[in-house]
């Protein structure tokens, strides 16, 4: 097979072979109805064209801003070395691994990947990636659904509200009673919650820490749903878990995740990669692949795509999810970082991260007008209570250079004076104090 | 002890107001190794023709139909470990669920061993 483009005559000798006269004809199948005629391209450029364009396009990007901005996509440092291995060709090329004999290596390094998610969840399994935390989360109640063969799910508003959408749209077409517990106060009633779990409930969703940074004792609620026959479902922030309770002691069954934190670029919100990790007696119920560690005929240590039964090809439409594919190069990212890192180092960024956030919330208290909202602990991320709304400060603080965090009331009613500030191990001491000065400067200049 | 079989290839033998649920030799040897079979909860309640359960193979995942309306009250755990009992044994040990049923004249409907034996010779 060569790579040379068609010519005319290829494509008239194709269509006569299969009595076609134009190739219109190949979509006559599409009623005219649906067929669009708008589609109006530009004329084509060339390659110099090309790039002056692209490269006036990227000159409108606003570079150099101190990032403070979280909620679900972090600026963290990322070491050179991850880079260098990922853009390795045996990693940035291979393939789907379904010939274990010519694929060893994205399999051990998948099968290593799983091993961290477990061990960074304290969870017992894992699958070889989601496309995302939002989709994970969706997977993830689909899968105790399966796992309870009940119809109601119950899901706390602290949840990030992206991943909520997401979840509806997913649960749309399954009719799952979707009841969510509202939004009082930075941490939620676990009174409220206990008294919404019957012998009817699935599972419940929480984020630790939630959407407004909020980092709190769930494990009550754990023993709650474990007696109603239920289960609990925690969405996670890997980079938080490198210091707070893994999941798996809170008694979570199943865990989700984005994975961007470790070692992906923000790059405007994608591609990153999701995890999830449950126990051992709900493995049959992950949705995806899972790469198993086994034996060859000579009983040498080998890896395999496992448990294969539950993808299309062999269970089709009773297979477990539509999920057909993971994110091989963003979840073997993950896998670098973490490698480099090792337990202790990453102990050490996550601890960081805290205290740079800390530090913030203690330079807030000589700002007048300004408050922390968080009544609970928090990781790196923490809600400030501002005097007007949050949407009128932006402009001014971008204007120095600062992306100070995300307008709350863009999600939730009644927050519009609230913003989201995250913190990373990135910003420095200086960066912090400067944030601090310049919003005192555009509230009261 | 009474035993009927449907045309998907199941058994069911009748103990009183009970059914023992299984699949036969002949469905046992077209799925080939079975590597998983996904019990019904216990305590359901099944219609005749409803998918009981699913069996997962090297080859395929196929659905149990159920045999006779009824609700389970005890399903076959050794299958969870061993899922080759259904190859081995698939009509003494290899059985699926146990049936507390609600129409016994459902029956009927089904093939003795001898009508069974001679489906079979069709296929």
């Amino acid at each position: 097979m060569n790579y040379t483009g068609l010519t005319e005559k290829d494509r008239e000798e194709m269509l006569k072979a299969i009595g076609l006269s134009s190739m219109d004809g190949l979509f006559n199948v599409i009623p005219e109805s649906l067929k669009s005629n708008s589609f109006k391209f530009p004329e084509g450029l060339t390659e110099w064209e090309v790039l002056q364009r692209i490269k006036l396009l990227a000159g409108k990007n606003k570079v150099e801003r101190m990032c403070f901005l979280g909620g679900g996509m972090y600026d963290h440092i990322i070491p050179a070395a991850v880079d260098f291995l990922a853009s390795r060709s045996e990693f940035v090329t291979s393939y789907t691994p379904y010939q274990p004999e010519c694929s060893q290596g994205t399999l051990q390094s998948l099968f290593e990947f799983q091993t961290m998610m477990c061990r960074l969840t304290g969870m017992e399994v894992s699958n070889a990636s989601m496309y995302d935390g939002a989709t994970a989360l969706a997977e993830s109640a689909l899968m105790a659904i399966r796992i309870t063969d009940r119809k109601k799910i119950i899901v706390d508003e602290g949840v990030n509200p992206l991943y909520r959408g997401v979840l509806k749209t997913y649960l749309k077409s399954h009719s799952i009673n979707l009841e969510e517990i509202p939004v009082e106060a930075d941490v939620p009633d676990m009174e409220f919650i206990i008294s919404r779990i019957d012998n009817e409930t699935g599972a419940f969703i929480i984020q630790i820490p939630n959407f407004f940074g909020s980092v709190f004792d769930y494990y009550r609620i754990a023993e709650v749903l474990h007696k109603n026959g239920a289960l609990l479902i925690v969405v996670s922030y890997p980079m938080a878990l490198g210091l707070i309770k893994p999941p798996g002691e809170m008694g979570a069954d199943i865990v989700v995740g984005d994975g961007q934190s470790l070692g992906i670029p923000m790059q405007f919100g994608g591609p990153s990669f999701g995890f999830i990790t449950t126990r051992r007696e709900y493995m049959r119920n992950l949705p995806g692949r899972i790469v198993g560690e086994t034996v060859d005929t000579e009983g040498r240590r080998g890896f395999v795509l496992t448990l294969q039964a539950r993808e299309q090809h062999i269970r089709r439409q009773k297979a477990t999810s539509n999920i057909c594919s993971n994110q091989n190069l963003c979840a073997l990212r993950a896998l670098f970082y973490l490698s480099l890192a090792g337990s202790s180092g990453f102990g050490e960024v996550a601890l960081r991260n805290h205290q740079n956030a800390e530090y913030l919330k203690s330079k807030f208290e000589g700002v007048m007008g300004v408050s922390v909202w968080n009544r609970s602990d928090t990781f790196n991320e923490f809600v400030i209570e501002l005097p007007l709304d949050a949407i009128k400060v932006i402009p001014g603080m971008i204007e120095n250079k600062v992306l100070p965090g995300i307008p709350l009331g863009c999600f939730y009613k009644g927050f519009e004076k609230r913003m989201l500030v995250t913190v990373t191990e990135k910003r420095t001491r200086a960066e912090i104090d400067y944030y601090a000065a310049i919003l005192e400067a555009v509230l009261w200049k | 002890m009474e035993i009927y079989f449907t045309r998907d290839h199941e058994w069911i033998k009748l103990e009183g107001n009970t059914g023992i649920v299984g699949i036969t030799a002949y469905a046992a040897h077209q799925l080939g190794d079975i590597t998983y079979v996904e019990l019904p909860k216990e305590g359901k309640e099944f219609k005749k023709g409803d998918v009981l359960c699913t069996i997962e193979s090297v080859k395929a995942a196929s659905d149990v139909f159920t045999p006779m309306s009824g609700k389970v009250i005890e399903v076959n755990n050794s299958l969870i470990s061993s899922p080759q009992i259904v190859n081995e044994k698939p009509e003494s040990d290899g059985w699926i669920a146990k049936m507390e049923l609600s129409d016994l004249s459902e029956k009927n409907s089904l093939m003795d061993q001898k009508a069974y034996d001679e489906f079979l010779k069709t296929l």
